[in-house]
């Protein structure tokens, strides 16, 4: 605080630039005009060079963040902050890309080379959609968080109609409209915040929101409308309703991309925005954000049950854990440890989540399984008839007896259902755990038990899923194989690790955390 | 180090036995056995090290696990704890012994029995209620594969109905917690798990209320009391019989343990106004489950609600609130788990002979396996407390302990003993009894040398304890006196 009020009291035309601390933005940029050129002008490069780029310039990004870990400070006149939130959501963000290039790596769920591969292009888009979710995760100015939103939007809607796939190009679609249909209800709410405080800046949002001569109605307007911007964005009810047909539309890698790395960056900035900024007006934002926490977790999971397809199922259940993040904005305003609890939940939900659809991403490469003997013994058929328009294996059915004939990669699904459901001593559950303990500290008992009955509700369709893979025999007598898949298997062997350490020693990480409860600009 | 040697012991055995390639049955049923001896062998160095006559906690270990949050690995056994971490480690070999003709892919099996013994070990001595609930919940996740994936034809209804039921108790509980531990952070400006240090804290009555009540949810559904039954007989009846041996004879202690350990000295004002709702659950639980049991067509039922019946008197005498009924209650516990233990292993050799269950397919068994009927004599005389054998002290010592606390919950559970009496009897008489009129019953053969292995120990146990029990009571009693004296006091 005390930094960016000698920031904006120097009286500078410009603000200075502050190369160090946009540093691992710069890399990722960087690294995507880079392999953009590469793709431009070598068309032959192969996808495990264009991956290695990506990776480096990953590796160089994590460095300068880990070159900036001990900076606190308020960048360009209070448009970059530089405090907890934002190192915390560089370190979850950058993690989230390391997957999801291997994922891609691997290509989106097709054999390769065919026509239903996702082009090379994906990797820089998938650099700039991250330089996007990073700035937005540090952003304090309601301009940049603008242009932070629209350069991961604008990268994510033409990655997840990346392949040629009919499904693809309709989900990419949808998610262009409703996306910059939010994106309008974003910038009108900044403009009437500006309205009413004369500044885009947040610690002058911040200060005008607690001035009792202000414009309120005006000022509550804006918020309102800056929070359905947000909203939508981090999939909550009642903007929720593009997620499962982009989740399942999109190819995998894509998905899985989006629904780690999107949740990270939005929620970051809500906190930002919300507990930070408008922390002042509690009394007038909590009610509205726990009323929707409520029908988030709820709708989210009800809705989750009553999917047959794997991937519609983990995007309805991303809604409801979009739910229980909204649990711990609703307590961080008035309680720290709201802030910390919600950026671990993020992290662990990050990799979660992206092993379950590697997971899917794993089966896809199979092809279409074999769908059990023909009518006519009188029997009732083995396998419902199979869903192979998505030219992915994502229908339930499909992972009959799955866990039998691929061990591994069903002992992994298990241990990301489980996770899911929030199982102890999984990363989840300590997610859970410290979302729990914020709404319990901050006095909101009530949204915890309503939390509860949702995670009762979940274990439902986490456990159809086991149910599915182990318990089920499997319906055909053959099953395709795949060639070896080093990148996807390097990818959900950390996935596994991670949610599984996570949750045996959170100690660190939850100490990482805590640092994060201050909130700068 | 010993009391957790012991604790992960099976679970290391757990590992090896999954390393092992599938098709190495022997050397995986040898390994999984081997594993659960060395736990047993560590839990009886546990005992013989353990000091009769100490109140407190012994053996204890205690290391930082998530200083964040407060949360410590802190595991220890006192004479509530003891006997339980005993009957454990007893009947995890004897279910694994019991499953060694099973087929049924054998490796994942007895390494989910493993991780099973471990998660029920833990809730037993564990400390930190963080650690608790931990292990109360990974109790689920061996548990819905045991049922859910080697289990009867109704196997995956029984394994949801059964995992959801027990997550919802677990949450609620989960909540309490965390409340408890505000409480604690709010007084003392630290978060704490630590078992002692929430206990000496300051809890306003209608605090502990609430309190009382989200432990309530995850116990009343474990144990489990009447009308939270209902995902028993399925969860029971389809689960493979060496799981449903340690489902009802240690997991339904893991409720009961609960109560004991956590919902009588924390919440002790808020335990003493709800007693009568608690006896009057335990009464109702024992008259109408012995009913219900009695007119069950399918043995394997029938012992199932004749479980939820049993345990109903160890409620009873947990929630008399005075020294006889707890002691009582520790001391039924082990004997519950030994008798049960043993109606269903006798259970699963006969389906194992007969391929069926239904109590009117026998007949006259008597005649063709005569060994076997005696064994199931004397276990069944044991569980309708035949005086000699180990059911008769715990039936004796909670009943007493009820009438002490109040006589009209004494009487009615006396009536629910002769219930118990009419319908395991009946049972008897028509399956082991009578004229041997199927053929297949005439083929029925005796026991094995491997099921005399498994049977000979738990026979020997109901009649020396049973005999004998002043070794078990006098550890018990010390500690059975401190909860009592601390749900006497009003909160500290």
């Amino acid at each position: 605080m005390q930094l960016l009020a000698q920031a904006t009291a120097e009286p500078l035309p410009l603000p200075r630039i502050d190369w160090r601390a946009i540093a691992p933005e710069l890399a990722l940029a960087g690294a995507g005009v880079v392999l953009l050129m590469v793709v431009a002008f070598w068309p032959g490069a192969r996808r495990g060079l264009l991956a290695g780029l990506t990776l480096a310039g990953l590796a160089v990004a994590a460095g300068l963040t880990a070159w900036n870990w001990d900076l606190a400070r308020v960048a360009f006149e209070g448009a970059v902050s530089l405090d907890g939130i934002t190192r915390y959501a560089r370190l979850v963000l950058l993690a989230v890309g390391v997957l999801a290039t291997l994922m891609a790596a691997q290509g989106g769920g097709r054999p390769e080379g065919s026509e239903e591969e996702a082009p090379p292009e994906v990797f820089p888009l998938l650099l700039f959609a991250l330089t996007g979710m990073v700035m937005l995760a540090a952003a304090s100015d309601l301009l940049v968080v603008f242009i932070a939103l629209e350069i991961l939007s604008l990268s994510l809607y033409v990655m997840a109609g990346a392949t040629r796939r009919m499904a693809a190009q309709e989900a990419a679609m949808k998610y262009f409209l409703l996306g910059a249909f939010s994106s309008a209800f974003l910038l009108y709410g900044i403009a009437l915040c500006y309205g009413a405080t004369g500044t885009t800046n947040l610690l002058g949002i911040a200060r005008a929101s607690v001035d009792p001569t202000g414009d309120g109605t005006l000022l509550l307007a804006g918020i309102g409308l800056l929070a359905v911007g947000f909203l939508f964005k981090v999939a909550a009810v009642p903007f929720h309703m593009w997620t499962p047909d982009v989740y399942q539309g999109a190819p995998t890698p894509v998905t899985a991309f989006m629904a780690a790395g999107t949740k990270v960056a939005g929620f970051a900035v809500f906190l930002r925005v919300f507990a930070g900024a408008l922390g002042g007006m509690v009394v007038s934002w909590r009610p509205v954000i726990a009323t929707v926490a409520v029908v988030t977790m709820l709708v989210g999971a009800a809705l989750a049950v009553v999917q047959s397809d794997l991937k519609r199922m983990l995007a309805y259940s991303s809604i409801s854990h979009a739910g229980y993040l909204l649990v711990g904005l609703a307590a961080a305003a008035t309680v720290p440890a709201g802030i910390s609890a919600s950026m671990f939940y993020l992290l662990a939900y990050a990799f979660m989540v992206m092993g379950a659809f590697m997971v899917v991403q794993y089966a896809s490469r199979l092809g279409p399984p074999d769908p059990g003997p023909p009518e006519g013994s009188g029997e009732p058929q083995g396998g419902a008839p199979v869903d192979w328009e998505l030219g992915e294996r994502s229908n339930l059915d499909d992972y009959r007896g799955f866990a039998r004939r691929h061990p591994w990669a069903g002992a992994l699904l298990a241990l990301f259902m489980l996770a899911l459901t929030g199982i102890p001593p999984l990363s989840g559950f300590w997610a859970k755990y410290y979302v729990f303990l914020a709404g319990i500290e901050a006095g909101l008992t009530w949204l915890v038990v309503v939390a509860v009955i949702s995670s009762v509700i979940s274990a439902f369709f986490y456990l159809r899923v086991l149910v599915v893979a182990y318990l089920q025999e499997p319906a055909g007598e053959t099953e395709p194989t795949a060639g070896r898949a080093p990148a996807l298997g390097l990818a959900l062997g950390l996935a596994g690790v991670l949610t599984v350490v996570i949750g045996l020693a959170p100690e660190v990480l939850v100490s990482a955390a805590r640092t994060a409860e201050r909130i700068l600009g | 180090m010993l009391l957790t040697a012991a604790l992960f012991a099976p679970l290391a055995g757990a590992v090896l036995v999954a390393a092992v390639p599938a098709s190495r049955v022997a050397l995986v049923r040898w390994l999984a056995l081997a594993a659960s001896l060395v736990a047993l062998a560590l839990a009886v160095a546990v005992a013989v090290r353990f000091r009769a006559g100490e109140a407190g906690f012994q053996l204890g270990v205690a290391a930082d696990w998530v200083p964040s949050f407060g949360v410590r690995y802190r595991v220890g056994v006192d004479g509530v704890s003891l006997p339980l971490v005993l009957l454990t480690t007893v009947l995890t070999p004897l279910a694994i012994a019991g499953s060694w003709r099973s087929a049924d892919r054998p490796r994942g099996y007895l390494a989910l029995l493993l991780v099973l013994e471990t998660a029920m070990l833990g809730v037993f001595v564990s400390l930190d209620l963080f650690l608790f609930y931990v292990f109360w919940e990974v109790v689920l996740v061996p548990a819905y594969f045991l049922i859910g994936s080697y289990g009867g034809p109704r196997r995956v209804y029984a394994a949801v109905k059964f995992f959801v039921y027990t997550l919802l108790g677990g949450l609620l509980m989960l909540v309490g917690i965390i409340g408890l531990v505000y409480l604690h952070q709010k007084a003392t400006g630290t978060p704490s798990f630590d078992y002692d240090a929430l206990r000496d804290l300051d809890k306003a009555p209608a605090t502990q209320r609430w309190l009382f009540a989200a432990f309530f949810a995850a116990f009343a559904i474990k144990t489990p009391l009447w009308p939270f039954h209902t995902w028993l007989p399925d969860a029971y009846t389809e689960a493979p019989t060496t799981t449903t041996v340690l489902l009802a004879g240690v997991m339904s202690k893991l409720g009961v343990y609960g109560f004991l350990r956590f919902s009588l000295p924390l919440f002790p004002d808020a335990a003493r106004d709800l007693q009568p709702l608690l006896l009057t659950l335990a009464v109702i639980g024992i008259l109408y489950c012995a009913l219900v049991a009695a007119v069950q067509r399918d043995f394997k039922t029938l012992v199932a609600y004749s479980s939820v019946s049993h345990l109903g008197f160890i409620v009873l005498g947990v929630f008399a609130l005075n020294v006889q009924g707890l002691q009582g209650g520790v001391f039924y516990m082990v004997a519950h788990g030994l008798l049960i233990g043993g109606l269903f292993f006798v259970t699963g050799m006969l389906e194992e002979r007969r391929g069926t269950r239904r109590i009117d397919e026998f007949g006259g068994l008597q005649r063709s396996a005569p060994r076997m009927a005696g064994i199931m004599l004397v276990i069944t005389l044991g569980a309708v407390a035949l005086p000699g054998l180990v059911g008769f002290v715990g039936e004796f010592l909670t009943l007493l302990g009820a009438f002490l606390a109040n006589r009209a919950y004494a009487v009615l559970a006396t009536a629910g003993v002769i219930l118990g009496a009419v319908y395991l009897l009946w049972a008897y008489q028509r399956m082991w009894h009578g004229k041997l009129e199927r053929d297949e019953n005439r083929a029925v053969g005796d026991l094995t040398g491997r099921e005399w292995a498994i049977l000979a120990p738990l026979v020997a146990a109901i009649v020396v304890l049973g005999l004998f029990p002043r070794p078990l009571l006098e550890r018990v009693e010390p500690s059975a006196q401190r909860v009592v004296e601390q749900t006497r006091q009003t909160s500290p």
